[in-house]
């Protein structure tokens, strides 16, 4: 028996005996279960078990409270409509904003903050991290870290070149085919269906053979891939709302077809569409990733985390975490954005409390 | 059954706050009610009162982001509701307690048979057997004087009329026999006909089961047919409470006199002009949707500077009859002639000014403005789109238009339709289509989602505009006292033809056509006798029930 197992318990018991008498039902609950469940993990895993949970109870409550303050700092900043909505904004929405606000951060400013140039070569193969390199060094003896902070732009920029392009497409024609209806409608759709039928990875696979690779073929390919989705919720949300009176209003006073779409049905529709927007965002990051893995994505020397995970691969054999490095920032930023999306959907649900 | 006149319910000063804005706000500030079995209590007041609200805390029940406040008491049969475990007012709502909401099409499920939603709390509080229940439901469907009792329950709720439904619903509140029914609006939906048919048989089934009912609406008429006792709110405080006689005689309050003169708006009958030829008339207009024929024949004409009521239970081709003549719906055979001219059938094919001469308001307004468009651009886009006004001079006119309307346009010019109240929608619906300068308007349905008091209001303001502006309204109701009060001539339409058209006076009075008879007949009036009169004189068996039998 140490102190620190002795003070681990007498915390978390202290804690929940306060949680009870205070009358906080779920803390309590949360901090009993999880002092039984020490007793348990301390028993089977000794020490080192204790440690870990009480590494992870400290990972939460930090990142908790970063998205605590980030959000009480978005509420000073914002204009007071938006800062009423941001102070009812979840922690989860606050984690997400923050770390898609980091992740921009070092997009943009990749070269000031990375110490290296990303094809720069500056050690030997595989060089284990030390006080010039963060994170080590690749598969060439690139620096790791200033990989990472370029793959941001690079990986990042494009995805959202491609949603945003593939949004445009989408919404656009959703919109348009469901306000004009009939043949042009039932031409747009199957269209639509054509692509949506074929596998978007193979697809995508297909025309990247076709006309080569390229950034610019990239993005307009992905967008391809990605607008049939968005075509169908627009024309779906569009639909619901080219039924009301209001359009019959417009239609009635002789109004054209782009004002309709432009002033009367897009701000009717824009919260669906702006929630679906983050869930393509991350589809598309996947799908960039994706291709990168297998060679077809951005092009090498350019640091892109897909390819990233890929050169690095060999060294999970050896035990080592690099080439999870990559793969954990696709996997916080999907999920960071997640984050944003869930509580903007919530928002446009209308649930309210 | 006892005829047991012992206290059901109870409420002690009833406070409901409700959250908005980061704050809890009272929306019901202590109501007292105290509710005898076998009485019915009628609460009446503009829609913000609270009425429904207290109907639900009847139940024990507040809706999501209420909660009932400190100090309140609601007993019902000895126990008290406001510290009563869910579970328990679980097993009490719809055993003891039931609710007939406004709109029974939406409170169906569209999947199940009505026979088996009827049976489903019987079953559930295992009163009764399937079969038992099941005969059960047949014979109060045969109480409520369904057509077919033994096989209606078998249809779907999209099979059945919503006067129908309405009394499906009740007869499903009544399966569990209980003490207290909380009644929601359940006429205000439909038309005057099929109103007095659920009016009557919920009448008659309260009182053989001896059930206390909370009777909510905003109609005086129709709770002086059905209440013994009736409580006036307004915003969440009692203002009066007298049983039904006194109350009808001698209201007390200012407020309750003016909710009983509300009736009494009545503008001066205008004859034809002479020297003119109509300005819109319906030459023999057939039209279908796809292969189903809507109308037959239809003929009217509006003069300029006449208001023109067209009315009929739905299903009538009101409706129809202004999607004619605004072009949505071309119609198969016959013309629509503008001023002698005749119109493109199809709006697409007509000029900005043809469009311009004909504009519309809607029955919701919630529907006919965009929630995301200020104020100032929803009046501001016809008058830009029309006359081409922009920048100052735009505004001078959006802000003319506001005046007219009698809105201070300092204070709504920047809002947005959500943050209006539904009379003001109503108006800023009236500002759109006048901001076009149009000589004619279509009011379909305009004040029936409205309470009484903002009704007669829109009325007043619409009657105020014609004289200004000459213009001429084709005006689209089922509620013949606004008819008696804004119309000049009268058409009556059933089943997609004119039954019987002339002026209001010559109208409203004998003698008429059937059909016309059976409308003017079945306005509920403020007679607490007249739905037993009327039932009397027409026998037991329901006119309106006989006639769509026949059919």
């Amino acid at each position: 028996m140490n102190y620190f197992i002795i003070g681990f318990y007498a915390l978390l018991i202290g804690v929940s005996s306060l949680a009870a008498f205070y009358q906080k039902r779920t803390a309590f609950l949360l901090l009993f279960s999880l002092t039984l469940v020490s007793f348990v993990m301390g028993i089977v895993g000794g020490e080192g078990m204790l440690w870990s949970v009480t590494i992870l109870a400290g990972l939460i409550a930090f990142s908790a409270g970063v998205s605590f303050s980030f959000r009480e700092f978005l509420v000073i900043l914002l204009p007071p409509d938006l800062a009423k909505t941001m102070r009812a904004a979840p922690l989860t929405a606050g984690f997400g904003l923050f770390v898609i606000f980091t992740y921009a951060i070092s997009g943009i400013f990749a070269p000031i903050i990375a110490p290296y140039g990303e094809a720069e070569v500056i050690s030997s193969a595989f060089a284990p991290a030390d006080e010039n390199m963060l994170l080590g060094a690749d598969q060439l003896g690139r620096d790791m870290f200033s990989r990472i902070i370029y793959g941001a732009r690079n990986t990042v920029g494009l995805a959202l070149l491609a949603t945003i392009l593939a949004f445009a497409m989408g919404a656009t024609a959703g919109l348009y085919a469901a306000t004009v209806g009939g043949k042009l409608d039932q031409l747009l759709s199957r269209i639509v269906d054509v692509i949506m039928s074929i596998p978007s990875l193979i697809f995508s696979l297909l025309l990247l053979s076709i006309f080569g690779t390229n950034t610019v073929t990239l993005i307009i390919v992905i967008a391809i891939i990605y607008a049939p989705r968005v075509f169908r919720l627009a024309r779906s949300v569009g639909g619901n709302v080219v039924v009301m009176d209001y359009i019959e209003a417009a239609k009635l006073r002789g109004e054209g077809n782009w004002y309709l779409i432009r002033k009367e049905i897009l701000p009717n529709s824009s919260a669906p569409l702006i929630a679906e927007f983050g869930l393509e965002f991350c589809f598309v990051f996947l799908l960039v990733a994706g291709l990168s893995f297998l060679g077809l994505g951005i092009q090498p020397p350019t640091a892109d985390w897909g390819s990233m995970v890929r050169e690095n691969a060999t060294l999970i054999s050896f035990g080592e975490i690099t080439p999870l490095i990559p793969a954990g920032a696709i996997a916080l930023l999907t999920v960071a954005v997640n984050f944003v999306v869930d509580w903007m959907l919530y928002m446009s649900s209308g649930l309210k409390e | 059954m006892s005829q047991d006149k012992s206290i059901l319910l109870n409420i002690k000063n009833l406070v409901i706050e409700g959250y908005s804005d980061e704050h809890w706000i009272e929306i019901v500030h202590g109501i007292d009610l105290t509710l005898h079995r076998g009485e019915v209590m009628g609460l009446i007041g503009e829609s913000g009162a609270g009425k429904s609200t207290i109907g639900l805390a009847a139940m024990g029940f507040t809706k999501d982001g209420c909660r009932i406040g400190e100090g309140s008491s609601i007993e019902f049969d000895g126990m008290e509701l406001t510290t009563t475990p869910q579970s328990d007012l679980q097993s009490l709502r719809g055993a003891r307690i039931a609710y007939v909401a406004q709109s029974a099409a939406a409170s169906f499920n569209p999947a199940h048979k009505l026979i088996d939603q009827h049976t489903e709390a019987p079953l559930q509080y295992r009163i009764q057997k399937r079969l038992e229940s099941q005969e059960d439901a047949m014979e109060l469907y045969e109480r409520l004087r369904l057509p077919n009792p033994r096989e209606i329950g078998f249809r779907y709720p999209h099979q059945v009329s919503g006067g129908q439904l309405q009394r499906a619903m009740t007869a499903m509140a009544m399966a569990c026999r209980p003490d207290l029914i909380i009644f929601d609006e359940p006429t205000t939906a439909l038309d005057v006909t099929t109103q007095i048919e659920v009016l009557s048989a919920i009448r008659d089934i309260v009182d053989q089961f001896n059930t206390a009912a909370l009777y909510i609406t905003h109609d005086l008429a129709v709770v002086a047919q059905m209440a013994d006792v009736i409580k006036v709110l307004l915003k969440g405080d009692e203002v009066e409470e007298a049983d039904t006689r006194t109350m009808l005689e001698h209201p007390q309050d200012d407020y309750t006199k003016s909710l009983w003169a509300v009736r009494d708006f009545k503008k001066e009958q205008v004859p034809r002009p002479t020297d003119s030829g109509p300005l819109i008339s319906v030459k023999n207009v057939d039209a279908s949707y796809g292969d189903t024929p809507v109308l037959h024949d239809v003929s009217f004409d509006i003069y300029a500077g006449m208001t023109v009521a067209v009315v009929g239970e739905s299903g009538s081709g009101k409706s129809t009859t202004a999607r004619c003549i605004t072009g949505l719906l071309p119609p198969s055979k016959g013309e629509i002639l503008f001023q002698g001219t005749p119109l493109p059938p199809d709006y697409r094919d007509r000029t900005k000014d043809q469009l311009r001469q004909a504009q519309m308001i809607y029955q919701m307004a919630d529907t006919a403005l965009n929630p995301k468009v200020k104020i100032s651009e929803i009046i501001g886009r016809p008058a830009a789109f029309y006359s081409g006004l922009h920048g100052p001079a735009l505004k001078n006119r959006v802000d003319e238009i506001l005046d007219l309307i009698e809105l201070d346009p300092s204070k709504y010019y920047n809002r947005y339709p959500p943050e209006l109240s539904g009379g003001q929608k109503q108006r800023i619906g009236i500002a759109r289509s006048l901001a076009a300068e149009p000589t004619f308007i279509i009011c379909d349905e305009v004040t029936s989602a409205l309470d009484q008091l903002v009704a007669e209001g829109i009325l007043r303001l619409l009657d105020k505009l014609q004289k200004e502006m000459n213009l001429a309204y084709m005006f689209i109701t089922h509620d013949l006292a606004t008819v008696r009060s804004i119309a000049d001539e009268v058409v009556v339409m059933q089943y997609g033809k004119v039954v019987e058209q002339g002026p209001k006076d010559v109208m409203f009075t004998p003698p008429h056509h059937e059909y016309t008879d059976l409308l003017l007949s079945s306005v509920p009036e403020m007679d607490p006798d007249w739905l037993t009169t009327l039932l009397e004189e027409r026998g037991v068996n329901d006119m309106g029930e006989v006639e769509r039998n026949n059919k």
